[in-house]
């Protein structure tokens, strides 16, 4: 967390008070957060009023998905979600869960093989499925490979049809900008600690005209949400939000020439390596500016991990969330690699303080890592010893 | 040394890892993710795939102030642990799921990817005692504290796999000692009980779980004469040594229990008959090996130009609880070893995948016991000791009963 996200997080620790309360207590308290929400939301060119906080981003990813589509059964039954198999986990349970619990059904519309949601066939399945469908959710970015995601399209699409949209942008915000939100994207859901914010704050963005059925219910402090609001886990949130959009435009521009840096250098001295996502060799589009992914096909990622941790780079094999839960990246599988291929997954992110001379140690350090990976060889195989 | 602490998220591999952190080795800590659908949470003293047991190990590391990391080796777990099981209770044997462990898990996928990886050494939290003779020789002993002992399981390695292993708690006299040095040195894992159940199965309930992996199918009980005695619902749930759930309806002539000798899956038979019927003298295995130097390389016996190892007095343990009990070893050509006249039981055929491919077949390791012995079954592990020593082992395709048929 940045010192000045950390200072401003203990000054309004000390304003206490219940924003909902009418006292003058409560009133500074209900002051310091619409001043908060109001510098998050025009981060996203939205009003204050289209700012719901949530505690964190996987409530407001429910929140959108849910909220969404409990709100369009009101009138008449509306199965249809409309989402691709390389979602975040946020999504792709919440969605699951809608299925067992609720009457959802959920139609996966395909990725291409950069991951990046195929246009042409959520048109195909918006028309199929007409007036069945509930939402349609999708990422800005990937959170694993990082390819932007054709959202603006998407929008145009589903307003079209009528259907509400639910962006998770999660994983994009603060890395680029998102302002002014494209037409028909109803909700956008984002997230404090990815940009260096508190952990357990995150907002969704609920359009004007858009209504989402709470998933907490007993005040209605919030449009789409219950509960007393953290005012100090906002105050520091619209600090790093307003940190990570300073300059955002020339520090993106200096991490996308970091990663293309890198990306250049382990198509010259990694062979063995295979960049994943719009990075990909013939690969269109784009990316998030500082995510490179990439396979060792035949390695196992934790062997890479292992090796370039204790070089001194740390690195990632997939996303967080599954570690300790060994199974392949779903993102690597939608995008059609293999279950083999995906285990010699590695994530590597730029962080604001990365150099040059980072990226030129990583590129020394990694072919020497990628061939000791791929002799340690992928733990299916079968050992000499004991045999 | 660089060396890499298999750390399951019990005491005693955290005491083991601590043990050689304090000895100066360079340690890494690694928790072993074998199962693809981990449970949340512990439940009784089961287990050691859980995130909570993940955690455990995580937290123990980070109190060690050593590197941690979980590697997957769920696919290469399921197919040399899991269903090897499987396939052995379906071919009519009792294998040992935690000797497999180190034989084909721990100490082979494991230590291989460790030696690729820049390791010189896999440390675990086992009860054994690794010693090296004047020539630099590694020979495997048991444990300090008798109760604890576990050469059985480890009697698997072979002299390659013992040369990167490291028992620290292998000398020590107790494992309250190790619970006391886990709480000295701060570990939360000191009180957690200890794992004896097969981890891969939750509840516990064997039966149950591979009931529902080989189907069953109806077949006959008959007696050692192969007269029909009445029918079982699926060979493979019996184990031999069963007295309970035959029901059979009617008592033997003589009147007296009749327990399982022999499961023939093949036959999908079931045969029984008298307790003292189940008393061996004699078992035998192809699938051999020797932990370090071998017996006649040790000094212990005579061996010839093909192999063959002659007679010489050891003790043989064939459950991890059983008692070591004196026998006399060989190693003879598979075809001409001296069978007496007693009912072999067992399928020696179907023990072919070999662990060691270079016996399988042609040679074989035989053990006579002094004494009849009880509680012997195709699949076990008979490992051989030579005083605290453990020589070698064979898993058992074969066994000569002590008391033959009756004509």
């Amino acid at each position: 967390m940045p010192p000045e996200v950390r200072a401003a997080y203990a000054d309004a620790l000390a304003v206490v008070g219940n924003p909902s309360s009418i006292h003058s207590a409560g009133q500074a308290a209900r002051a310091v957060l619409d001043d908060a929400r109001g510098r998050i939301a025009s981060t996203l060119g939205v009003d204050a009023v289209e700012l719901t906080l949530t505690g964190g981003g996987t409530e407001a990813v429910n929140t959108g998905v849910k909220g969404l589509y409990w709100r369009r059964q009101r009138d008449v039954a509306r199965p249809v979600i409309l989402l691709t198999a390389a979602e975040h986990h946020a999504t792709l349970d919440a969605v699951d869960w809608l299925v067992a619990n609720a009457g959802a059904r959920a139609v996966i519309v395909p990725v291409d093989p950069a991951g990046r949601m195929r246009v042409d066939a959520l048109e195909d399945a918006l028309a199929t499925h007409g007036d069945a469908v509930a939402l349609v959710t999708m990422l800005a970015a990937n959170n694993e490979v990082g390819t932007l995601q054709p959202v603006t399209e998407a929008a145009a699409l589903a307003s079209a049809h009528g259907v509400p949209l639910h962006v998770d942008a999660i994983a994009a915000y603060g890395q680029l900008p998102l302002a002014p939100l494209p037409a028909g994207v109803s909700a956008v859901s984002i997230s404090a600690h990815k940009i260096g914010g508190p952990v357990g704050v995150g907002a969704i963005v609920i359009r004007r005209g858009v209504d989402v059925e709470p998933l907490l219910h007993g005040g209605g402090q919030q449009r789409g949400r219950a509960g007393t609001m953290d005012a100090a886990g906002a105050v520091a949130f619209a600090v790093a939000a307003e940190h990570a959009h300073a300059d955002l435009e020339s520090r993106a521009a200096h991490k996308r020439a970091l990663r293309d840096r890198l990306a250049a250098g382990i198509r010259e001295s990694v062979p063995q390596a295979v960049l994943s996502g719009a990075l990909a060799e013939g690969a269109t589009g784009d990316a998030l500016p500082g995510t490179v992914h990439l396979r060792v096909p035949g390695a196992e990622g934790d062997s890479l991990l292992f090796l370039l941790d204790q070089a001194g780079f740390a690195v990632s094999t997939g996303s967080a969330c599954q570690a300790g839960v060994p199974e392949p990246s779903h993102v690597l599988l939608a995008m059609g690699v293999s279950e083999s291929d995906a285990r010699g997954a590695l994530r590597i992110t730029l962080g604001p303080e990365t150099t040059a001379a980072d990226i030129d140690g990583l590129l020394a350090a990694l072919p020497s890592a990628v061939e000791r990976a791929l002799a340690a060889g992928l733990a299916a195989r079968t050992p000499r010893l004991g045999r | 040394m660089r060396v890499l602490a298999a750390m399951s998220g019990g005491v005693d591999s955290a005491v083991a890892a601590a043990r050689a952190v304090d000895a100066g080795h360079e340690v890494v800590g690694v928790h072993l993710a074998l199962s693809r659908m981990p449970g949340t949470l512990r439940t009784g003293s089961r287990g050691c795939c859980t995130i909570e047991d993940s955690l455990d190990a995580r937290r123990a590391a980070e109190k060690l102030g050593i590197p941690f990391y979980v590697w997957d080796f769920s696919e290469r777990f399921a197919d040399d642990v899991v269903n090897d099981f499987i396939d052995e209770y379906a071919a009519g044997r009792t294998p040992n799921p935690c000797m497999r462990c180190n034989e084909r898990i721990k100490f082979a996928a494991v230590l291989e990817k460790a030696l690729a990886l820049g390791f010189d050494a896999v440390v675990t939290g086992h009860y054994a005692h690794i010693v090296t003779d004047e020539n630099g020789n590694r020979e495997l002993h048991r444990a300090g504290d008798e109760a604890k002992d576990q050469s059985y399981v480890l009697g698997v390695l072979t002299s390659g796999q013992l040369a990167h292993a490291m028992f620290p708690l292998g000398t020590t006299p107790s494992k309250a000692e190790v619970r006391a040095e886990a709480a000295a040195r701060g570990l939360s894992v000191a009180q957690k009980p200890d794992s004896h159940d097969i981890c891969f199965i939750p509840d516990g309930d064997t039966r149950a779980w591979l009931g529902e992996r080989i189907p069953p199918r109806q077949g006959l009980i008959v007696d050692r004469e192969g007269a029909a005695l009445g029918e079982h619902d699926g060979a493979t749930s019996f184990t031999v040594g069963q007295r309970r759930g035959l029901n059979l309806g009617r008592p033997a002539p003589d009147g007296r229990p009749r327990f399982v000798l022999e499961v023939r899956p093949k036959e999908n038979t079931v045969v029984v008959g008298p307790k003292e019927a189940l008393a061996i003298r004699e078992l035998a295995g192809a699938r051999f090996t020797w932990a370090g130097l071998d017996p006649v390389a040790s000094g212990i016996a005579a061996g010839d130009a093909r192999g063959r190892v002659s007679e010489f007095a050891c003790k043989v343990q064939v459950r991890a609880h059983a008692d070591p009990v004196p026998a006399v070893a060989q190693v003879v050509s598979a075809t001409s070893g001296d069978r007496g006249d007693g009912a072999e039981r067992g399928d020696a055929s179907e023990g072919d995948d070999a662990g060691n491919a270079g016996n399988a077949g042609a040679l074989e390791l035989v053990v006579r016991v002094d004494e009849p012995l009880m509680g012997v079954a195709p699949g076990q592990t008979a490992v051989v000791y030579v005083g605290t020593r453990v020589l070698g082992q064979c898993t058992i395709d074969r066994t000569v009963s002590a008391v033959p048929v009756t004509a």
